[in-house]
């Protein structure tokens, strides 16, 4: 490659890097500014400031805000363990044994997967209201499932497709026992599957807001993105922007992290489901 | 003695060419649905059950606000629905996004991907790690993060770009419903090319690398091998992309309730099942919405599937 080629490509590198990070910059930016700063029109603040932290951690909207995160972990690592779960059991039943329905377990996975949220709402919101289910964890942690299952199902089963499951045969002929077969061999192989699985139906159950906002109504179930979309500010006099932005960074911040650590499998999680057999 | 029982009773099993189901097959056969049938069963609880709810309440007239007039209209709800502007400008609106933000997505992503893999080495994980970060980062925040960058009280955009004819710094986006349509596009564009980059990126690298090459050695310039050779090699790749994003496009919901919460016609089909149900509690109604959303989705699947003849199984190496 010539140095100019070269050039062109770290350009259009850092291009590609303005544009994803750009956004995420500016609502940082936006949250370190002061209530008289946010309307300076600039991107960077005149001065930074953590008035808008401390609003929604200790302040006023604290009350608003941590419920929200609360509920938001807990509900979306339930589901999360719950669709990991019935997955696994369910791909692993895809990957290695022949039995007839296979086909329609995956086409219905896909089908669940394209099913307009929306849909769904309107029924569930009446029914849990019947059943009592309505503003709860299990009543968000339910629908959610129809959110994580079909992903899981979909990339865990890529995944397990490529374990070379004859070395749990080759342990055992060398003197392992099948339970040791299985720990020591299929386990660490089938690990990183799993836990890649695990972080996409995190994402996605994370970034759900429509069940979020439809099916409660008060800050025993309800996650952090309703929360914010339905937050208007301590007083109406103030703008919600900055204590907004402030909100918007704390809860982005675990799935930057999530993303550096494990890019790689992400990656090939997001793929292999959906383009690789 | 049990083989033979076993046997009559399940007469439904095909016959193998090895000469009939062994033992063991049928054995993995209630493995299979032993392991698989949990995760199968809730899948269809949480979706399929609330869906037929749905159909069932659009036939009626049914209000929560006086839950005890509820009566049986038939199709009447339909009627209403179809025979009302609200939702042809909402269904309107909704193709604009879908057909706006796909298009762009897939050349964007399709130049994201070319990057991505001619890349130097080095900085390929930092670019596979940076392009994560609009995908992970939550719908609503992504749709606050350019709302405000667009606002009147705290945007910079307008003091950015106010060289541009039509923008100054009292510029309302939010004013008129192109240019807030603009903004709902330009955050989703945003989000989720990453994920069609990806998918894209996947298909790129299964064109071998030997057609580049002949198609080099013999006077092809870039623009005809991009256009004779990579696209018609990784025309698959490229369909299950713009299908998952055509359906997840016409779902919009976060953005417009966060940006505008249908202000200025900007209401799309989803946000109008939802004002229906949770704001206006008109169950039957909004039901009909839901349904016909349901009923649009599966209507652009099966124009995929069978129009452009995108074959999902085949993508998974089922066949």
């Amino acid at each position: 490659m010539s140095t100019r080629e070269k050039v062109l490509w770290v350009v259009a590198g850092i291009v590609i890097v303005v544009y994803a990070l750009l956004p995420v910059g500016w609502i940082v930016s936006l949250s370190l500014k002061s209530s008289s700063d946010i309307a300076n029109g600039q991107f960077l603040p005149t001065e930074v400031s953590w008035e808008n932290y401390s609003q929604i951690l200790v302040g006023d909207a604290a009350e608003l805000f941590l419920p929200a995160l609360r509920n938001s972990f807990g509900i979306v690592l339930i589901a999360t363990f719950i669709s990991c779960v019935l997955s696994m059991f369910c791909a692993y039943a895809i990957a290695r044994l022949d039995f007839r329905g296979k086909k329609l377990i995956l086409s219905s996975a896909l089908a669940v997967a394209i099913f307009p949220v929306i849909s769904i709402v309107t029924p569930l919101f009446n029914l849990w209201r019947q059943i009592g289910l309505y503003d709860t964890w299990p009543g968000l942690i339910i629908p959610y499932l129809s959110l994580t299952l079909p992903i899981s199902i979909w990339t865990l089963s890529a995944f397990f497709r490529e374990i070379p499951w004859e070395m749990e045969q080759a342990a055992q002929v060398d003197g392992a026992t099948t339970w040791q077969a299985f720990r020591k061999v299929i386990v660490p192989l089938a690990a990183p599957g799993v836990f890649t699985t695990a972080i996409i139906a995190f994402f996605i159950a994370w970034n759900d807001f429509a069940y979020g906002i439809s099916l409660t109504s008060t800050g025993a179930a309800r996650p952090v993105p309703a929360a914010l979309g339905l937050f208007s500010g301590a007083s109406q006099f103030e703008s919600p922007n900055g204590p907004i932005a402030a909100a918007a960074v704390i809860v982005t911040i675990p799935v930057v992290v999530l993303v550096l650590l494990f890019q790689r499998r992400i990656v090939a999680g997001l793929t292999n489901g959906a383009v690789k057999g | 003695m049990s083989t033979t029982t076993t046997r009559t009773e399940e007469t439904t099993e095909p016959v193998r060419p090895s000469g009939g189901t062994s033992d063991r097959a049928r054995a993995e056969q209630r493995l299979g649905w032993l392991l698989a049938g949990p995760a199968f069963v809730v899948m269809l609880l949480v979706t399929a059950y609330p869906i037929l709810q749905a159909a069932y309440y659009s036939l009626f007239d049914y209000r929560l606000t006086d839950p005890d007039k509820r009566s049986f209209v038939g199709l009447n709800n339909y009627l209403v629905i179809l025979t009302d502007s609200v939702w042809w400008t909402s269904f309107g609106v909704t193709v604009f996004i879908t057909v706006v933000t796909v298009a762009v997505e897939l050349v964007l992503g399709f130049a994201l991907a070319l990057v991505m893999i001619k890349a130097l080495k080095a900085i390929r994980p930092v670019l596979r790690a940076v392009i994560l970060i609009p995908y992970a980062v939550i719908t609503v925040v992504a749709a606050f993060a350019w709302q405000y960058a667009f606002s009147l009280d705290s945007g910079f955009v307008n003091s950015w770009f106010d060289w541009l004819p039509g923008v100054s710094a009292d510029t309302d986006w939010f004013g008129g419903t192109f240019s807030s349509l603009f903004v709902i596009c330009l955050a989703e564009i945003w989000k989720t090319t990453p994920f069609i980059s990806l998918l894209l990126l996947a298909g790129l690298a299964q064109v071998p690398e030997v057609l580049q090459e002949a198609a080099k050695v013999d006077g092809a310039s870039w623009w005809q091998r991009m256009s004779r050779v990579t696209i018609p090699n990784m025309k698959a790749a490229i369909m299950v992309a713009v299908l998952f994003r055509t359906l997840d496009a016409f779902r919009v919901f976060d953005s417009v309730f966060v940006m505008t919460a249908g202000a200025n016609s900007t209401e799309t089909v989803s946000f109008l099942a939802y004002r229906q149900t949770i704001s206006r509690l008109e169950i039957g109604l909004g039901s009909a919405v839901s349904v016909m959303l349901f009923v649009s989705v599966v209507l652009i699947c099966v124009l995929f599937i069978k129009g452009f003849k995108v074959d999902l199984s085949a993508q998974r190496g089922e066949n």
